[in-house]
C-alpha cells in the first residue's frame, strides 16, 4: 500500500532526538500523540493517509451494546475555531465492532483503546466482560461524558456518585491487565471532585475533556441549526476549557495518568496539555482539517520539547506546576532546563 | 484511494456567479473519475478560525501539462470559507484531499443517457459526459438553476452533448420551469436508459422518482454538508437502503455520494426512517 502524506517542512534541521514514548498507567506507547474517540472511526480511514500503528495508539469511536443509527441530520454545525456535532453515538454495536474493527486493527498491530458507552451502568457492565474475552485491547476508555443524549441526567460523568458507579463496575469486570480510563465532561461546577471520586473508584486514568454542550441558531430558518438542538462543541475554541481542566485534576490528583484532549492542532498546543498534567494527548476535531494531523503533532511536539531543552517527553509532564522558586535555583547560564523531580 | 497533497493555485477564473479553480494536485488526476470530490483546508492551519474542509465535485483534471497533473473545481461563494478560496491567486498553495467518495457507475453497453444538473451541481457532469461518449453512449443534458447568472456549463454542454435543454426558474434562459419538469419529455425523445444527477436533495429526489417509473436506472449524486470528507466524522449521513433490504445511516463521504437513485429515501432525508438499522424505540426525530 502506498500512501502520498504531507511532508511539513521543519527546515534542514535533523528531527530532533527526544525520548517520546510516555504511558498511560501501564500502557506503554512510543508516542505521546493518540487520536480522540468519535474523530477516527476505527482507524481505515486515516490509514489511508499514514501508517496508523506508528502512532500513541488509536482511541476507536465509543461503541455501545446494540447497533445504534444516532440523530437525525444536520449533525454538524461550524462555529469559530470549532464545531458542534451531533451525532448520537452512530455505531454497529459492540459484536460487529469486535468482529470488523478490533479484528483489523488487531492484524494491522495498531496500539488500541476501546472506547465504550452505555445507557445504564449495566450496559457498561457488559461491554467490560464482553471486550474482556478479547485480545488486542492496550485500554478501555469509558465514556460516560456523552452529551449527545437525550436526557442530561443521563450523564454520568455529571455526578460524582454516577461516574463512581459505572468506574467501578467497568473496573471490576475489566480484564485487569488492562488499564481503565474515564473520559470526563467539562460541563460540571468542578471537575476535580468528578475525578477524585472516579480514581477512588479505581479508574487507572483519566481523559480530560468531553466536548462541552453548545448550540447554534440558525439565522435563515430562525431554528435551532441541529436536529438534536444541542451538541457538543469541539476543536481550538475549547482548548483552554481543556487545559484548565487537565490543570485542576492534576492539582487534585498529583499521581493519576491523564490524557489530555480538547481543541489540539499543532504540537505547540500538545506541549501546553502536557505542561498542564497530561501524560499522553488526543488529536480530535483537527483531523477533519488535516487527516494526518497525529504524525504532524508528534513531529512538532518532538521540536517543541527540543527546543525547551527537554531530552524526554516524560520530563515535561506537569512542569507547569513545579514551585515559584524553582526556575530561581537553575544557573541562568546554563541552557539546559532541569526539570525538578518532584513530579 | 485518496491523498492529501499541498497543490498550487494555477489559476481563478470567474465563471457567471461561480469560480473556477485550478490547482495543482499531483497524483490526483490519474485515479479521479467523475463524481469524485475533493476537500479543501480553508487557511492557514494555525491561524484559521475556519477548521472544516469544504468540499466540491471534480470538475476536471489534467494528467499531464506544464503543470504536472492539475485538478478544477467549480466553487460557489456562498460564505466566509468559500470566500477565500474565490480570492486566491496563481501561485497560493492549497492543502488538497481528493480524489473522495463513489464515483458514477458508467454503463457497460452503449446506452442512452440523461445527465442532469441543477446549478453548479452541473459540474462533474462534463467529465462524465465525455467517458460516457467515448463508451459510444448517447447524451443528453438538462441544466437548470434559479436564473441564468446560476447556470453553469452551458457552452461545454452544447459541446459535448447531443442535445442540451435549459431551464430557469425565472425564465431567464431556456424554459422557465425546473429541469425535473421537462425530464421526462427529455427521456422520451433520447429514449434514454439511465439518468445521472447532480444537485439540491428535492431535484434528485424528483430524478430517481421519475426514472423510477419509467423503468430506468438513476445515478444521483448527493450534495451533504460535510466536516471531514474522509468519513471519520459520521455528520453526512443519509437514509440507504442496502442490497439485504435493509435501511441505515451510510455516510455520503465514502459511501457516496453517488447512489443509486432508488435505494435512497429521499423523503426521510434529515430524519431517521422507523425501520433504521439501530433506530431508537419510539423516537423518530
Amino acid at each position: 500500500m502506498t500512501r502520498a502524506v504531507v511532508r511539513y517542512d521543519t527546515g534542514d534541521a535533523p528531527p530532533p532526538k527526544v525520548d517520546m514514548s510516555t504511558t498511560l498507567a501501564w500502557f506503554a506507547m512510543p508516542s505521546p500523540v493518540l487520536t480522540a474517540s468519535g474523530c477516527a472511526a476505527s482507524g481505515r480511514e486515516l490509514d489511508q493517509f499514514f501508517d496508523i500503528s506508528a502512532m500513541g495508539a488509536m482511541v476507536t469511536k465509543s461503541i455501545m451494546l446494540d447497533a445504534r443509527s444516532g440523530r437525525a441530520t444536520p449533525r454538524m454545525a461550524e462555529t469559530p475555531s470549532g464545531m458542534l456535532n451531533s451525532i448520537g453515538l452512530q455505531g454497529p454495536g459492540i459484536h460487529d465492532f469486535i468482529e470488523h474493527d478490533l479484528a483489523w486493527l488487531r492484524e494491522r498491530g495498531v496500539r488500541t483503546v476501546v472506547s465504550i458507552a452505555g445507557s445504564t451502568t449495566q450496559e457498561y457492565e457488559d461491554l467490560a466482560k464482553i471486550l474482556r474475552q478479547h485480545e488486542g485491547i492496550d485500554a478501555i476508555e469509558v465514556n460516560i461524558s456523552c452529551p449527545n443524549v437525550a436526557d442530561r441526567g443521563q450523564v454520568f460523568a455529571c455526578r460524582a456518585d454516577t461516574a463512581s458507579g459505572v468506574v467501578a463496575s467497568v473496573r471490576r469486570s475489566t480484564d485487569p491487565s488492562v488499564p481503565v480510563l474515564v473520559k470526563l465532561s467539562p460541563d460540571v461546577t468542578d471537575i476535580a471532585t468528578i475525578a477524585v471520586a472516579c480514581d477512588r473508584a479505581g479508574a487507572d486514568g483519566l481523559t480530560l475533556i468531553n466536548t462541552t454542550l453548545g448550540m447554534v441558531i440558525d439565522t435563515d430558518t430562525m431554528r435551532p441549526a441541529l436536529a438534536g438542538v444541542t451538541g457538543g462543541l469541539s476543536g481550538p475554541a475549547i482548548r483552554p476549557i481543556a487545559v484548565r481542566c487537565v490543570w485542576q485534576v492534576r492539582q487534585a490528583l498529583p499521581d493519576i495518568p491523564i490524557l489530555g484532549v480538547g481543541g489540539i492542532r499543532t504540537g505547540r498546543d500538545a506541549l501546553e496539555f502536557i505542561l498542564a498534567g497530561a501524560h499522553a494527548v488526543s488529536v480530535g476535531t483537527v483531523v477533519f482539517h488535516d487527516p494526518s494531523a497525529p504524525m504532524r503533532v508528534h513531529a512538532e511536539l518532538a521540536v517543541e520539547l527540543a527546543a525547551r531543552g527537554f531530552s524526554r517527553v516524560s520530563d515535561a509532564i506537569s512542569y507547569a506546576h513545579r514551585p515559584e522558586d524553582a526556575d530561581l535555583s537553575s544557573d541562568a547560564e546554563d541552557d539546559e532546563l532541569n526539570p525538578p523531580e518532584w513530579v | 484511494m485518496p491523498v492529501q497533497v499541498r497543490g498550487e493555485v494555477v489559476s481563478v477564473r470567474r465563471a457567471g456567479q461561480y469560480f473556477v479553480l485550478t490547482v495543482t494536485a499531483p497524483g490526483v488526476a490519474e485515479i479521479t473519475r467523475p463524481g469524485h470530490f475533493a476537500a479543501f483546508a480553508i487557511g492557514d492551519l494555525e491561524s484559521s478560525s475556519l477548521i472544516l474542509r469544504r468540499a466540491f465535485s471534480i470538475y476536471g483534471v489534467q494528467s499531464r501539462g506544464i503543470y504536472g497533473g492539475t485538478m478544477d473545481v467549480v466553487v460557489a461563494d456562498s460564505g466566509p470559507g468559500t470566500h477565500w478560496l474565490t480570492q486566491r491567486r496563481r501561485g497560493d498553495s492549497l492543502d488538497v484531499v481528493a480524489p473522495l467518495g463513489r464515483p458514477f457507475s458508467l454503463p457497460r453497453e452503449p446506452v442512452s443517457c440523461v445527465l442532469v444538473g441543477g446549478g453548479y451541481g452541473s459540474a462533474p457532469l462534463f467529465m462524465l459526459a465525455e467517458q460516457l461518449r467515448a463508451r459510444g453512449c448517447r447524451v443528453d443534458m438538462l441544466l437548470g438553476a434559479a436564473t441564468e447568472e446560476k447556470l453553469f456549463g452551458v457552452l461545454e454542454g452544447k459541446r459535448i452533448a447531443s442535445m442540451v435543454t435549459i431551464t430557469t426558474e425565472d425564465g431567464s434562459l431556456g424554459e422557465a420551469g425546473r429541469v425535473t419538469d421537462l425530464l421526462p419529455s427529455v427521456m422520451a425523445k433520447a429514449n434514454a436508459e439511465v439518468v445521472y444527477g447532480c444537485g439540491p436533495m428535492g431535484m434528485l429526489a424528483a430524478i430517481a422518482g421519475i426514472a423510477g417509473e419509467r423503468g430506468a436506472y438513476s445515478q444521483c449524486a448527493v450534495e451533504e454538508a460535510m466536516a471531514c470528507g474522509i468519513g471519520v466524522c459520521m455528520t453526512c449521513v443519509l437514509p440507504v437502503i442496502g442490497d439485504d433490504g435493509v435501511t441505515r445511516m451510510v455516510r455520503s463521504c465514502v459511501e457516496g455520494p453517488v447512489f443509486r437513485g432508488e435505494r435512497v429515501r429521499w423523503d426521510e432525508v434529515g430524519t431517521i426512517p422507523a425501520d433504521t438499522y439501530g433506530a431508537p424505540a419510539g423516537d423518530h426525530r
